[in-house]
């Protein structure tokens, strides 16, 4: 019993971060219907940025900032102008290609210009166990889960309750009519990107202490949030969320009670079933798309 | 015709005095890239230093030594297609890889060849298929495991113990020969868990673990994983001693796991921080060249060259083809040869026989805790 509490509790930490990473797919989808298969990749980059802003001497509280500011400019910013708007123009299909050159051309950079092998990565949360329900849980998984659910809370107070939420996603759901009622619509589909671009940075920093920062860290990440984002619904920003817990608490499981060998089969098998029997996952609203 | 016969008389004279004496030619193909590059880095980086010593000193029978490094990106696959294209080169001796899954694959190609090989690999069936091109470079597991499980039974005492292993060549055959070695002394393997080569998250295991509640945990993985679990160790609170192989208390490891990596303890063959002179000042000038301490395989990169160098003065010519045959039954002096850093025996099969350490990490320190002294 004490072991499945153990498991839960790391399985929610880890999938609060594949939610904040499956966000920031389906908003993207929702506003710009890019796939952006390179996503596993943008949370592997921040790391390292802000690992070259300490090695440059900055202390880590500001190369935090650093990294996320330039996490927003090149994997906000610049990939909105220099890849989704030309590509786009040609279709959802070559533009998911590009995403996926895309995340090749940052892996090798980065095992180009950084190094092949893991470095270290500092926490934001200190080593430490904290007595919950009479179990020691470790601070990091706290601390991982309240800073992913701090985010993802502020991002659906901005989406639902401001002036600023309505206008994305009334770009989102008709860009044509929310032009004529004068939103801002490329405004609002590049502030989308920025937030992409935020979340994963975060996801970044919560996620490189466990995994080590390493150029190929982003497969396992991008793949999971994927699968999290169709399971919950690609659609729907609650959906990603669900579905970030749901396959974190389902891969541990997987690996507890199942087989070690077999626990990357298990959230597939749980995708396959999604896609047979619910195909616009398990939150999200049918819609059709001419694509 | 009298300046012609001058000519040839003085090519022929230069030739033979080694003036312009041909480089031996080396190839290296290592994990350069992947799940092993800290392995095949540390490999490559320790073989350029030895070449560049030897050269410096004049090189080997008064000829240079020259290596090419090919990348295996820690696939066996490719391995074996750098393999073929580094044997196609005619060099003189191959070096690498690192990684027993790629050596397993790699060793008949240079067999066929007739080249010797000398590799970094430990998986205990490497030496065992009647090869007799294969040279180690540090213990194989068949002398290295039956001293770990005698350690956890007789020393840390643990009557129940948890095995954490990779699956791949390497994990498997640590694992065969620990487990045999600990039921033989009576020590019982509560949990027995195989895990993936570049797992990146050990939560489960861990809770395995943690819910076995043994009196020891042997953990043998690959140096990042190792890194990983140690974390997920220390996250989940395991106090259960820790042991391992050079591969849980590696540099690299204490680097990326930090404190986690306190207290673990590990069967070392080769360490840079042995009570040695020679290993010491191989561990500076390593440091000073490349701006970083060397794990094992810096120090196995390096002596291979020296396995190379020494052999090739024991023949007394460069002869790709007799190699082999002169570096079985070798024992190479570090009186006579310092660049082989210890005194080592090379047996029939290619595994060798050399004093090793019991290390624990202390304060994120490999710190010798034993010297196990050679067998023979």
């Amino acid at each position: 019993m004490s072991n499945l509490f153990d498991l839960l509790v790391a399985g929610l930490a880890t999938g609060a971060i594949y939610a904040l990473v499956a966000v920031g797919f389906t908003l993207l989808w929702q506003t710009s219907q890019t796939i952006n298969f390179a996503q596993g990749e943008f949370v592997m980059l921040p790391a390292f940025l802000m690992l070259a802003a300490m090695h440059a001497g900055a202390p880590f509280w500001l190369a935090i900032i650093l990294g996320i500011l330039m996490s927003m400019i090149l994997l906000g910013l610049a990939f909105k102008v220099l890849l989704v708007d030309p590509m786009m123009r040609h279709g959802v299909l070559p533009l998911a290609i590009a995403t996926m050159a895309l995340a090749i051309g940052i892996k090798e950079a980065v095992k180009q210009f950084f190094s092949a092998e893991a470095s270290p990565f500092p926490s934001i949360v200190p080593t430490g166990d904290i007595a919950i329900l009479g179990h020691a849980v470790s601070l990091q998984s706290i601390g991982v889960l309240v800073v992913a659910i701090l985010a993802v809370f502020g991002l659906t107070t901005l989406l639902n309750r401001t002036s600023l939420g309505h206008q994305m996603q009334a770009a989102a759901q008709n860009p044509t009519v929310a032009r004529i009622i004068g939103v801002p619509v490329e405004r609002m589909i590049l502030l989308t990107f920025l937030i992409n671009a935020f979340l994963v940075a975060l996801a970044s920093l919560l996620i490189t202490p466990i995994y080590l920062a390493k150029f190929s860290s982003g497969e396992v990440l991008g793949q999971a949030a994927f699968i999290a984002a169709i399971v919950g619904g690609f659609n729907q920003v609650r959906g990603a969320i669900a579905g970030g817990l749901l396959i974190g608490v389902l891969d541990n499981l997987a690996a507890a009670y199942v087989s070690t060998q077999y626990r990357a089969a298990v959230p597939m098998i749980f995708l396959i079933a999604v896609i047979l029997l619910r195909p616009q996952g398990l939150l999200g609203r049918a819609e059709e798309r001419t694509v | 015709m009298k300046s012609t016969l001058l000519v040839g008389a003085l090519l022929t004279a230069i030739t033979t005095t080694g003036a312009f004496a041909q480089a031996i030619k080396l190839a290296d193909v290592a994990e350069l890239s992947g799940g092993g590059a800290t392995v095949g880095t540390n490999w490559k980086n320790g073989i350029d230093l030895a070449i560049e010593e030897i050269n410096a000193k004049g090189g080997v029978l008064g000829r240079k030594l020259e290596v090419s490094h090919a990348d295996s990106q820690s696939n066996p696959g490719v391995a074996r297609a750098q393999v073929q294209k580094a044997l196609d080169a005619e060099p003189y001796v191959l070096l690498g890889p690192g990684y027993s899954g790629s050596v397993k694959v790699t060793a008949p190609l240079a067999a066929e060849a007739g080249i010797a090989q000398i590799m970094g690999g430990e998986a205990a069936e490497l030496t065992q298929a009647g090869n007799k091109f294969l040279f180690r470079t540090s213990f194989g597991q068949q002398s290295s495991m039956p001293k770990v499980a005698k350690y956890i039974h007789d020393d840390m005492k643990a009557k129940s113990v948890a095995v954490a292993w990779v699956n791949n060549d390497f994990g498997r055959g640590g694992r065969d020969v620990v487990v045999k070695e600990l039921e033989r002394l009576g020590s019982k393997v509560v949990a027995d868990l195989s895990t993936e080569a570049g797992q990146a998250d050990f939560a489960a295991d861990v809770g395995k673990i943690k819910a076995a509640n043994p009196d020891a945990v042997f953990v043998y993985l690959n140096e990042e994983e190792s890194a990983r679990i140690l974390k997920e160790l220390k996250r989940q609170g395991v106090t259960a001693p820790l042991m391992g192989e050079t591969t849980l208390i590696g540099q690299k490891v204490i680097e990326l796991a930090g404190d986690a990596a306190n207290g673990a303890r590990g069967h070392v063959g080769l360490t840079t921080d042995a009570p040695v002179d020679l290993i010491k000042t191989f561990r500076d000038k390593f440091a000073k060249k490349y701006n970083y301490v060397p794990d094992h395989n810096g120090l196995k990169g390096y002596l291979a060259v020296y396995m190379v160098k020494a052999t090739t003065e024991k023949m007394g010519k460069v002869d790709s083809k007799a190699f082999a045959d002169t570096l079985h039954g070798l024992t190479i002096k570090a009186a006579d040869e310092p660049g082989i850093l210890m005194d080592v025996t090379f047996n029939e099969t290619g595994d060798i026989d050399r004093q090793s350490f019991l290390v624990e990490v202390v304060e994120g320190k490999q710190v010798v805790k034993q010297v196990l002294p050679k067998v023979k």
